[in-house]
């Protein structure tokens, strides 16, 4: 069971195989994660480095966790990019873990692409926690899983991703994961959070919140914030929420039961109410283990086969 | 590249000349003397020569000019300086280029007009100042274009620094028809622009990196023209990159404004699924646009929409290029490549007239410049470029005789090369 992939820098191109592979590997950690005892030595040895140079404390955490688990050394560093000169900073941060020859790097950065640098320049797995808006893929993998666990099966399963699409790492992610597996998706949110020519990865577009809800299984909501590099794309939480918002009104018109999701953190009473997300139907919290369990599979089969 | 003086009797074989002054291609041989053109004719005898050159199979044409170079000096000599900028020039087979003034300090002033002329006389290349429109290139109270244009200004530009004030622009382009100099503005809308990297589009969406929409260059452009028809004033828009743009350049010129264009031989070449790569190199200003832009722009030099091509050579120093893409610097080298390039994708691909590329890259940028080129007529000046249009070869950091090295083209293969160069005293081996 080996993967194609040397790095995990985005989903777009990684292979179905690879992905089942990942799920597989992830249920089996799962069943470790409900032990008594839940570390396992099959990272002793390697070195892993997490990098933040953004504020993040639940994927931070769960990495930590996941290779503390897996019996790993690792040590954490995390960067205010802002108060850094930030361009200097990194090329030398990559000339630094290039020297101390450690094993495998998980990194979080403000910038699209710099997972990507980082992989060109250091030979060691580098594992992308969030570059930027560009991709977000353990956590789409997390994602993947959760729905996995609760239906078993992709195949025309409908799933749409609802909020600011256009400043999303986790959209993009799991739009081109939940692709590769099978699933059709639906990206619903106002104009201002679309992207253009998202429509060209497969992907059907609504501004309308009734026709999103209406068409699909699942929904995955995503966290909103009103001001994004330093442009108002949307004129108050209250409009959106009004609009957009996951509420007991909208759900209640449709007479069928939705599968909630979020990738965190929630604003309560913006992007969805308490009531909504902490419902029978959510499985929020179900993603939360599933994060830990399939970033432990994504450390041993990136780097658990390394010598 | 070897630079050579040489004052003897030189003797060119067997080349085709292609002259843009009457539009004719034709073969001969040419014999300069001390600098200057002494004879043109088929057979001309070889006795007496100091030195004869076989240019059959190759193509005779003027020194290529080219309107929009970044060289860094004053205030960043370690990315280019004036020297370093001139020879890459005469690598590329450009024999005249125009300086566009955002260095440290800025050339807004007689003395720093004076200074390029000053520190490039040595230098078989002609290197020419433009001025910056605004001082200090504030984009606030215009420059002293009549006593610029005395020392030797050719143009006015606060490139890089859009005009985004309309009152500045209509005065400048009422002012400089004192001069006759044209109005160069980067036309890119810093609000529309915002903290945009690439092209906006599709592939933006999927490397998740800020977008700058053609929105931003092309309101901008239609309002420059608006401006431009309004006073009567000389508008050269650089860099052109969107088909929309080109659209509304061509319902200018259709209406009578004066109004010329350039393109870039990367907004020519490349588009921005080039950025996929996350390849620094390939962010530029504007940004490179889409297959379709690309085609549009092509088409528009063919139509005349277009008037020349122009490198916007923009050199920068490895460290602002191999980081982040937020913090990566905007521009890149660009003289040592275009012709390869140009050659490549528009007589190669394109099966564009040959005559037709060497008028976009002689008689037309000069002519926006107001610069006059010598003829290919006994008495006038050698300049003079010698290329072949079929040599193969790919591109690599040995053919850049700038200080800078941040281009997207490194090992890319190219198809057309400029061998020679005949300019005043000197023999350049490109």
């Amino acid at each position: 069971m080996n993967l194609s992939i040397k790095h995990l820098i985005g989903l777009e191109g990684v292979p179905r195989e690879d992905l089942d592979i990942i799920f597989d590997t992830s249920f089996s950690f799962r069943e470790v994660l409900e032990r008594p005892v839940k570390k396992v030595p099959t990272l002793k040895g390697k070195t892993i480095v997490n990098l933040f140079f953004e504020n993040s404390t639940r994927t931070k955490m769960s990495f930590d966790l996941a290779e503390k688990r897996l019996s790993a050394d690792s040590i954490s560093f995390a960067a205010s990019s802002s108060s850094l000169s930030k361009g200097e900073t990194f090329k030398d941060t990559i000339k630094n873990i290039h020297a101390m020859k450690i094993d495998a790097v998980v990194m979080r950065h403000p910038t699209p692409g710099s997972a990507k640098l980082l992989s060109q320049f250091v030979d060691a797995v580098i594992i992308n926690a969030g570059d930027g808006t560009h991709e977000h893929p353990t956590q789409a993998i997390l994602d993947m899983m959760s729905i996995k666990e609760k239906f078993g099966d992709f195949k025309g399963l409908k799933v749409s991703i609802i909020g600011d699409i256009l400043h999303s790492r986790v959209a993009l992610s799991n739009i081109y994961g939940l692709k590769t597996m099978g699933a059709e998706l639906m990206v619903c949110g106002p104009p201002t959070f679309m992207p253009k020519g998202i429509e060209h990865l497969g992907v059907r577009v609504t501004h309308n919140i009734m026709e999103a809800l209406e068409w699909s299984d699942v929904i995955n909501v995503l966290r909103i914030q009103m001001e994004r590099q330093g442009k108002s794309l949307i004129p108050s939480l209250k409009e959106y929420r009004e609009v957009f918002g996951i509420t007991r009104e909208k759900l209640e018109k449709i007479h069928k039961n939705l599968t909630i999701m979020h990738p965190g953190p929630i604003n309560r009473g913006v992007e969805i109410d308490s009531e909504i997300a902490d419902s029978e139907h959510s499985i929020i919290l179900h993603q939360v283990l599933n994060g830990v369990a399939s970033r432990m599979a994504i450390l041993y089969l990136l780097v658990g086969g390394l010598k | 590249m070897h630079i050579h003086e040489f004052n003897g009797k030189l003797l060119l074989k067997n080349g085709t000349i292609l002259d843009p002054f009457n539009n004719q291609e034709y073969k001969s041989d040419i014999l300069f003397e001390k600098g200057v053109i002494a004879e043109i004719g088929e057979n001309l005898s070889e006795a007496g020569m100091d030195k004869v050159l076989d240019a059959s199979k190759m193509y005779v044409s003027p020194g290529f000019v080219d309107i929009h170079v970044h060289f860094r000096e004053p205030g960043n000599e370690i990315a280019e300086t004036l020297e370093s900028g001139a020879k890459a020039a005469l690598a590329g087979g450009f024999t005249k280029v125009c300086t566009m003034p955002n260095t440290s300090p800025c050339v807004d002033n007689e003395a720093e007009v004076l200074a390029v002329y000053r520190k490039t006389a040595h230098l078989p290349t002609d290197v020419y100042p433009i001025a910056a429109i605004t001082q200090g290139r504030e984009g606030k109270v215009i420059t002293e274009m009549a006593i610029l244009k005395r020392a030797g200004a050719v143009g006015f530009s606060d490139d890089g620094t859009p005009l985004a004030n309309g009152q500045i622009l209509r005065n400048a382009l009422e002012y400089s028809q004192i001069t006759g100099n044209a109005i160069i503005n980067h036309a890119e809308d810093p609000e529309l622009r915002g903290n945009g990297i690439m092209n906006e589009g599709l592939a933006s969406t999927q490397t998740g990196l800020p977008g700058n929409p053609s929105i931003a260059e092309e309101t901008m452009i239609n309002r420059d023209i608006e401006v431009a028809r309004f006073t009567g004033g000389r508008l050269h828009v650089p860099h052109v990159s969107t088909a929309g743009s080109v659209d509304l350049i061509r319902r200018a010129k259709a209406t009578g404004v004066h109004i010329t264009a350039e393109v870039t031989p990367h907004h020519l070449s490349l588009t921005d699924e080039y950025m996929k790569t996350f390849d620094a190199n390939g962010k530029v200003a504007p940004p490179l646009r889409t297959e379709n832009d690309r085609k549009a722009l092509i088409a528009g030099l063919k139509d005349g929409t277009i008037d020349a091509i122009a490198t916007d050579h923009a050199p920068h120093v490895i460290d602002v290029k191999e980081t982040t893409l937020d913090l990566a610097s905007f521009g890149m080298i660009g003289l040592e490549s275009a012709f390869g390039l140009i050659m490549t994708k528009l007589y190669h691909e394109e099966q564009m007239p040959l005559l037709d590329i060497i008028k976009k890259l002689t008689i037309n940028p000069a002519k926006i410049m107001n610069l006059t080129l010598p003829e290919f007529k006994v008495g006038e000046k050698a300049n003079v470029t010698v290329f072949s249009a079929d040599e193969w070869w790919v591109f690599s950091r040995k053919n850049v005789e700038s200080r800078s090295h941040n281009s997207p083209f490194f090992g890319t293969e190219m198809t057309g090369k400029a061998k020679l160069i005949v300019k005043d005293n000197f023999i350049v081996n490109c």
